[in-house]
């Protein structure tokens, strides 16, 4: 099942760039996440390419968001191998044993891995520029003036300049998601990882999230998206990976998979969501 | 409508000539097409506040003419020297046992919520016994810690001892006063802080810790002030009742407010003036102590209510301005309000 996916990711990757050399931005190998009995990933392989914007669907419950925090993670991997920019996620690889690293060395990793959630998470007793300025304070360490620079830069990236000082409860969604894109630009991730980041929004407001977040896939940036958007991944997507029951099912171009879909079940699901 | 029109049908002549048909037509208008709405009426109620009213005259009337509360008493100790000391001894204990509770409840808290059992479990045992206990047995038991170690010892655990300490010595009566109710504050503290803790939304760890924050300081930057809104109240309460618990001291003999009152009753036997005068530092200090939660709490309300917070200083500025009829500067309603 996830033999001929992986197969399919590396022929994407050569034929996109002529990347073949290129170590994948994510690589995962054969997935497993388990919550006590319940099998949640079953074996996910999977590659994505620097600046490839990869797509994920699938049904609720499919482990779409447990594979996404499993990455940065989140959530601890209970089998296989999960690499971001060639160094294993979570793990140090010593012969053939895998020691979990420490608490300020997965913080270490995270920095480079930016992450936007559905229900936005901002920290609600700070501005939106505080927001921003945060981590590049305390984690970065970098000067008050600097922060603050890049932080109105980037709120004005996200067509937020005048909204700084206000507090998260005093923005629309659309407004808050944004500040959380900039937020985790803030870090300069070389991947970015988005949990259905549209999904609490009302109809009218996903326009403004989803031209955000164009406009980082024409910048380059790595970006993988869970979402319900298909136009969005027709568009904006170089992948499209369907998964179902803690596997992934099917994987390609989206314009292939969305149009022209192999499989009965992703079949099924497209036929309800388009 | 009424109270409006009836002062301008009674300016005189020249006034209503000059309106004439218009007020007429206006009054004649309100008459006709207004009705008169009648409250519900509260018979007993009115019984209630009579009732109320009686007694509290009673208990006004008793206060100042019963010779026995000797109110002279009370204005010649109220400022005198050795009450002073003793408020100020209840000020500092109250201080000094607030702080090392919440200081060592918050870790008790944090430990508590750990996911490593033992430290989990060893917080839990240290509530479970110091909120079982009374808070008087733990003062005696501490002032009484000379009886059971009488030496202490500072040094390797079953190993040389390196500084040897006399136990009478070391635990002053204010000494047992701290570890006795500090102790048992913690143990308070530390459900409040974990209630406080578990209150913020565990999306906001994920989003810390994605954005590479450690553990303790996602803790300190972003959990435990979104926590603070939960924990401000009920801390400010165990500060005001802390207050008063300290009186308890008085039975180890540390020279409290309460103490203070007890010696000079004791010699003067004026026992219920003293006693009145010490309730009324209890009293005062208790109101600035509320008025100071208030303050504290708006503080930490920032970006939980749409409205910007206000401090109490900036509405008492704003109602002295507006009693003035000016209009409230835009200084007065600065959206960041707070306290600095
Ligand atoms: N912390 C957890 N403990 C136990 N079970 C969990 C946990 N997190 C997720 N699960 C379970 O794992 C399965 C996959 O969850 P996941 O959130 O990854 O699905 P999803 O594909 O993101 O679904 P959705 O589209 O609804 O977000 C679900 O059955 C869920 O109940
Ligand atoms: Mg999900």
């Amino acid at each position: 099942m996830s033999a001929p996916a992986s197969a399919l990711g590396s022929a994407t990757q050569d034929g996109s760039a002529g990347a073949a050399t290129t170590v994948p931005m994510v690589k995962a190998e054969n997935v497993h996440k388990n919550f006590g009995s319940l099998d949640v990933l079953k074996g996910i392989d999977l590659e994505v390419a620097p600046r490839e914007v990869c797509c994920l669907v699938g049904p609720s419950g499919s482990g779409k968001s447990t594979f996404l925090r499993c990455i940065n993670h989140l959530e601890k991997v209970d089998g296989g191998r999960l690499m971001v920019d060639g160094e294993l996620v979570g793990y140090r690889q010593k012969g053939d044993r895998l020691y979990e690293l420490k608490d300020r060395e997965v913080a270490a990793k995270r920095e480079e891995i930016g992450m936007v959630f559905q229900r936005f998470n901002l920290f609600p007793h700070m501005t939106a520029l505080e927001n921003v300025m945060e981590a590049p304070l305390r984690v970065k360490r970098e000067s008050k003036r600097s922060a603050r620079e890049r932080g109105v830069a980037l709120l004005e990236r996200v067509g937020l300049a005048d909204k700084r000082g206000a507090y998260p409860n005093q923005l629309s969604g659309g407004q808050q998601q944004r500040v959380a894109i900039a937020r985790a630009l803030a870090m300069k991730p070389k991947l970015m990882l988005f949990d259905e980041p549209t999904s609490a929004l009302d109809p009218e407001l996903v326009g403004e999230v989803l031209d955000v977040m164009r406009q980082l896939a024409d910048e380059g940036m790595t970006m993988i998206v869970v979402t319900h958007e298909m136009g969005f991944a027709r568009e904006v997507g170089d992948a499209l990976v369907f998964m179902d029951g803690g596997v992934v099912v099917e994987f390609g171009h989206p314009r292939d998979v969305l149009t022209n879909p192999q499989h009965k079940r992703t079949q099924a699901f497209l036929s309800k969501v388009l | 409508m009424k109270l409006q029109t009836d002062p301008a049908a009674g300016t005189g002549n020249a006034q209503r000539g000059a309106q004439g048909a218009a007020g007429r037509e206006g009054t004649g208008a309100s008459t006709s097409a207004t009705f008169t709405a009648v409250p519900v009426r509260h018979p007993w109620r009115w019984v209630a506040i009579a009732g109320v009213a009686v007694l509290a005259a009673m208990l006004v009337n008793t206060i100042l003419t019963n010779p026995r509360f000797e109110w002279s008493v009370v204005g010649e100790y109220f400022t005198s020297q050795t009450l002073l000391d003793g408020l100020r001894l209840t000020l500092i204990l109250t201080a000094v046992v607030m702080a090392a509770g919440i200081a060592l409840g918050v870790v008790l808290a944090i430990m508590r919520l750990s996911a490593n059992p033992v430290l989990s479990g060893a917080a839990g045992g240290y509530i479970w016994l110091f909120r079982g206990t009374p808070v008087l047995v733990q003062l005696i038991f501490w002032f009484n810690l000379a009886a059971l170690y009488p030496r202490l010892s500072l040094g390797i655990p079953f190993g040389p001892e390196f500084v040897v300490l006399d136990a009478n010595a070391l635990i002053t009566p204010f000494v047992a006063a701290v570890l006795g109710l500090g102790l048992n504050e913690a143990a308070y503290m530390a459900e409040i802080v974990r209630a406080g803790i578990q209150s913020v939304d565990e999306g906001q760890t994920e989003a810390s810790s994605a954005l590479g924050m450690r553990r303790m300081m996602t803790m300190r930057r972003i959990i435990l002030p979104q926590a603070m809104r939960v924990i401000i109240p009920p801390t400010g309460n165990e500060t005001i009742s802390m207050l008063k618990t300290t009186s308890l001291v008085s039975v180890i003999s540390v020279g409290d407010l309460l103490y203070s009152s007890q010696i000079i009753y004791s010699r003067t036997f004026q026992t219920i003036p003293l006693l009145i005068t010490a309730s009324i530092w209890y009293l005062l200090v208790t109101t600035v102590l509320t008025f100071v939660q208030g303050g504290i709490e708006r503080r930490y309300s920032r970006g939980s209510t749409r409205n910007a917070p206000t401090s109490l200083s900036r509405r008492l500025l704003r109602n002295l301005t507006t009693f003035h009829a000016k209009p409230p500067s835009p200084a007065t309603t600065d959206p960041k309000g707070g306290i600095r």
